[in-house]
């Protein structure tokens, strides 16, 4: 990188306070942001901003520094994703995923050299990692799989009808859930790591939506065959509520952050530009902008608050393990994913038809296509429903 | 009390396996408790022994097994016989 355009950022040792942060600021700005109208409008993986992430080494970001990585954290994260989304809701939603399921292969694989071997090299050359949980015929719900893990000897076969499998074809790994066994219960689940030399990938459905086009969330047939080894040892069930849960709650809210955050920008540059016209004159979107803005920091603290509570319990699994816990995680992507809806609308309607366009430089179109995704592609009425269940018996939360 | 959680389990907890082939120590999440089955237990637990499990114990281990359960019955049934 040239320093001259932008920070540089020492790789693979020790990070620097807020280098991490100015490198994505400028991958976004610069890369992502410029390829995101094409990226949407053909429903293509951003393929440019990915290769920037990867030149940066930001795709093992999270990996601890003794295996090569750059040893971030996830509230670093959040801000990537945050920084990412705002320029391309696509780009930052890849980046998210791809965290996420390095996060789950970080914790759950303490004692396996091998994927712990494979953590240095998706470091090394920086490995994308994408996602397989849910399945045909199980209506939604991740924690039951149909598809089982088969055992040869020190090799693993594993078939899956899996509805979404965003960027699939473009990922080099992909974690699927499967039962531990033919003859194991459908919640008796594990995670697999399927690298791509040994998984095919047959085209099963489209991916031609309203928003978040650019993750190219296709349905696939699933085929892979692997090391014994590459099935995490701890069961879904602890992986899940440990760490993917949490980690996908707090880095998909940062994503709809990202979103309403440039919605909410776009309609102070609006009102700015306006009220400039006709000095000493409010104009009238001027009271909607205060209720956007005023939604925009709930959400921002919202999410601050699940990340704050999972720093400081991320080390004691019993305390994850509460229900408490989980009811409030998914208390965060109930709101993050309502209030992206609400504040990106507000600023549609401060911007009036300039925001309603395609063509306008003030124009949230997108934005707002992008934030229906956040309660469909995982349902926030699934969640209410879990939501509801565990209520039945939580006292406090 | 053992078997009355144990029939409990067997009734509400939509296991893979039959409860007969479990041992007491038995991790019930990997015999295919899930969270949503794991509720209704609580709440027929809850029903049958007239007791509340209080926030702390709504976690994991509470009802990772049977024993764990009925430790945590034991712990709270003492706790109503001993206060005034």
């Amino acid at each position: 990188m040239d320093s001259a355009n932008g920070p540089e950022v020492a790789l693979g040792t020790s990070l620097q306070p807020g280098s991490l942060a100015q490198v994505v600021r400028r991958i976004a700005d610069e890369v992502a942001g410029p390829a995101s109208g094409q990226v949407d409008l053909e429903a293509r993986f951003p393929e440019q901003a990915l290769t920037a992430l990867k030149s940066e080494h930001l795709l093992g970001a999270l990996v601890p520094s003794n295996l090569g990585g750059l040893g971030a954290t996830i509230r670093d994260m959040a801000t990537a994703c945050e920084t990412l989304a705002q320029r391309c809701a696509s780009t930052g939603l890849i980046y998210a995923m791809h965290q996420i399921q390095v996060h789950c292969l970080i914790r759950h694989s303490r004692h396996n050299a091998l994927l712990r071997h494979y953590l240095t090299q998706l470091s090394e050359q920086q490995l994308l990692l994408a996602s397989a949980t849910t399945e045909s015929g199980v209506g939604g719900d991740v924690r039951t799989s149909l598809c089982s893990v088969v055992l040869e000897g020190d090799t693993f076969l594993l078939e899956k009808s899996a509805p979404v499998i965003s960027y699939g074809v473009n990922a080099d790994a992909i974690l699927v859930t499967a039962r531990r066994a033919p003859d194991a219960a459908s919640g008796d689940q594990v995670l697999v790591l399927c690298t791509r030399d040994g998984t095919s990938l047959k085209p099963t459905a489209t991916w031609d939506t309203l928003g978040f086009r650019g993750s190219c969330s296709e349905g696939y047939q699933l085929r892979a065959r692997g090391p014994a080894a590459y099935v995490l040892p701890d069961s879904f069930a602890l992986i899940s509520a440990l760490t993917m849960l949490p980690t996908s709650h707090i880095l998909w809210t940062a994503v709809w952050l990202g979103i309403a955050t440039d919605a909410v920008n776009r309609a102070r540059a609006y009102l700015r530009a306006e009220s400039r016209k006709q000095p000493g004159r409010m104009p009238p979107g001027a009271l909607r902008l205060a209720q956007a803005v005023s939604s925009l920091q709930t959400m921002r603290a919202t999410l601050q608050d699940a990340l704050q509570e999972y720093e400081s319990t991320m080390d004691d699994p019993d305390a994850l393990s509460a229900m408490g816990f989980a009811l409030r995680m998914n208390n965060l992507k109930i709101a993050g994913a309502r209030l992206v809806v609400e504040i990106v609308s507000e600023a549609m309607h401060v911007i009036g038809i300039a925001g309603y366009r395609r063509d306008s430089r003030y124009s949230v179109e997108r934005h707002l296509r992008d934030a229906y995704g956040a309660g469909l592609m995982i349902s926030n009425d699934r969640i209410y429903g879990a939501n509801a269940a565990m209520l039945l018996v939580a006292k406090d939360a | 009390m053992r078997d009355e959680i144990r029939s409990i389990v067997q009734r509400h907890g939509r296991l893979g396996v039959d409860m007969s082939s479990l041992s007491d120590e038995a991790d019930l999440y990997d015999a295919g408790l899930s969270s949503h089955a794991s509720i209704n237990l609580m709440l027929a637990l809850e029903e049958h022994f007239d007791l509340e499990f209080p926030e702390r114990l709504l976690r994991r281990r509470t009802f990772e097994s049977v024993a764990a359960i009925q430790s945590a019955i034991e712990e709270l049934s003492s706790a109503r016989t001993s206060s005034p």
